[in-house]
């Protein structure tokens, strides 16, 4: 079943094409009508009567995170508030949050993905989802439930937490599928089995859709045999729009929407553009964005575009599971988590010394952070409860911070490694 | 300064295999002797616990080897070597409102007895005394 099959069978050079215009077009108008595309794009030396191949938009600036920090809240929206229907929000880091806005088409395009996303991993009007993403300033819940009714599915706003009730009402409910980040799912597992039910006997699941997260092959074939449904990735973050791009029954890794998002992969070491099939970071171009447009847009994520037709008949190109970050943000349970963040709350505690070290691993199906930070002399107490004290105060300004919790081990000043060049102070031990 | 008072060393110390020995190897590097101590632990790291022959050139070396360490009054009361002696000295400082947050006990050559850490030393010399006990003084030790 496709949902769109003119775009999504569309031959590879129908649909260069077509980005080509969608991209020409797009340019114009920022330039002509934006001013902070129009002084971007001078500034870079360049005009929209550069742009006339596909190639071309490697004239054009990258964006980045940052931008979307420094220009908090709508100094990037393009369109006027009149338009605007929807905001979503990050937390982000350091304390800058990020804001993005929508238009009615733009939430038009993003539902209209997840329709086609949502038909690829086989769902159809028969089925009821289970949204156990986050509703609210989070992408995740609001996006899969629009695009899940846009199908006509039966929709379970579940939201996230209160877990025993979610795995009563997917009983109760037949749920055939349910959307949800992977470390959720492991927790709905674990929880199942402590209420005495066999999964496979007592629940209609069919399919898992999981995103929001690193997760490998490894945990696929674990949450397949487990739970008898099939593990479908997706993929997308609020810069897009929030997620998007699913796998098809074939796993193959997520389609992408071409009319909606150009993709490019860069070499992170010389910031060469890969041919297809080569891994490397991830820039994203929304073509139809009105009113946030992301133009070159530098995900930091790796992964492999593949643009060779997928055994399930549709031709938009398909991105590999992402395999890594080309910056040093670390997803832990679900949670963005930048060692900046982490140093930036550490040092704003007086007892706290200049070493740290955050050791990251994987404890049954959980992902664990240690944090070590050696605590300046004067800061040291012959009294052991005093000592535990100022850990539990690092560990709670530590999770009022990052919102996830995290283990502080207290260490002796020149106990930690020091760096003579660049510090490494990260120690991730989970495989993906 | 009270002759009762006695000075401890409490030395910061990793909870891991050889971390004791490493902080040991440096006492002896510094000729440091103990007459007694105690160790605490938790998880991660731990706390040792030590009443030296010099304790401030005890520290004045130990800091310039890099070690955390800390200086903590504390006082010590003769215990008699028979069943009821913990009691007597505990219920003097209880009857008193005197909290003892960690004790161990040590047997010198001219004195055994149990170092006591409280929140307040001077009222708990006070208290023993009265109670008719004896305190360590830190000549004796």
């Amino acid at each position: 079943m496709m949902w769109n099959p003119r775009i999504e069978t569309m031959p590879l050079d129908q649909i260069k094409e077509m980005q080509r215009v969608q991209l020409k077009k797009l340019v114009n108008n920022l330039y002509s009508f934006n001013k902070f595309y129009h002084d971007r794009m001078r500034a870079a030396n360049v005009s929209p009567l550069d742009i006339n191949t596909l190639e071309d938009i490697q004239k054009l600036p990258f964006m980045y995170k940052q931008d979307l920090r420094d220009n908090y809240p709508d100094k990037m929206f393009t369109v006027d508030k009149s338009e605007i229907v929807r905001y979503h929000m990050s937390s982000g880091t350091s304390g800058k949050p990020t804001c993005v806005a929508y238009t009615r088409n733009d939430l038009d395009y993003w539902t209209e993905a997840l329709a086609r996303s949502l038909t690829a991993a086989g769902l159809t009007a028969d089925d009821t989802l289970q949204v156990a993403y986050g509703y609210g300033l989070f992408t995740g819940g609001l996006g899969l439930h629009y695009g899940a009714e846009k199908i006509g599915a039966t929709v379970l706003p579940a939201g996230t937490g209160n877990t025993q009730r979610q795995l009563e009402m997917m009983q109760d409910l037949g749920c055939t599928a349910i959307a949800c980040t992977p470390s959720y799912l492991t927790h709905l597992i674990t929880t199942a089995k402590q209420m005495g039910i066999d999964w496979k006997r007592d629940m209609n699941l069919k399919k898992c859709i999981l995103g929001a997260e690193p997760w490998s092959e490894t945990m696929r074939a674990k949450f397949e045999a487990e739970t008898g449904a099939k593990c479908i990735d997706i993929y997308g973050t609020s810069e897009q729009a929030g997620p998007m791009f699913c796998e098809c029954e074939a796993q193959h890794g997520p389609h992408i929407c071409p009319d909606i998002m150009y993709v490019e992969i860069l070499d992170p070491e010389t910031g060469e553009v890969l041919e297809p099939g080569n891994k490397g970071e991830l820039v994203c171009t929304m073509l139809k964005k009105e009113a946030m447009p992301m133009i070159r847009y530098k995900m930091k994520d790796i992964t492999t575009l593949h643009e060779e037709p997928c055994e399930c008949g549709r031709t938009s190109p398909r991105i590999e599971r992402i395999t890594g970050r080309s910056d040093d943000m670390l997803i832990i349970r679900g949670i963005n988590v930048f060692p900046s963040q982490i140093e930036y709350t550490l040092m704003r505690i007086p007892q706290v010394g200049d070493q740290y070290m955050i050791n990251v691993s994987r404890e049954g199906d959980l992902d664990q952070m240690i944090i070590q930070v050696e605590i300046k002399p004067e800061a040291f107490s012959d009294k052991l409860e005093e000592m535990q004290m100022l850990r539990a105060f690092i560990e709670t300004e530590l999770k009022k911070y990052l919102n996830i919790a995290v283990t502080v081990e207290l260490k002796a000043p020149g106990e930690l490694p020091r760096f003579d060049g660049k510090a490494k102070r990260v120690i991730d031990t989970r495989v993906f | 300064m009270n002759a009762n008072i006695i000075t401890q060393l409490s030395i910061f110390v990793n909870n891991a295999p050889g971390s004791l020995a490493k902080t040991a190897k440096v006492l002896e590097e510094c000729g440091i002797n103990m007459k007694a101590c105690n160790l605490a632990e938790s998880t991660e790291f731990g706390i040792l616990r030590a009443i030296v022959d010099n304790p401030d050139e005890a520290i004045a070396k130990l800091q310039a080897k890099n070690i955390i360490v800390k200086k903590t009054d504390i006082i010590g009361v003769r215990i008699a070597d028979v069943p009821g002696a913990l009691f007597g000295a505990s219920q003097a400082l209880g009857v008193a409102g005197i909290n003892i947050e960690y004790g161990y006990a040590f047997t010198g050559k001219n004195v055994q007895g149990l170092f006591m850490r409280v929140d307040s030393p001077e009222k708990a010399i006070d208290a023993l005394t009265k109670a008719g006990l004896e305190l360590v003084k830190a000549a004796e030790i």
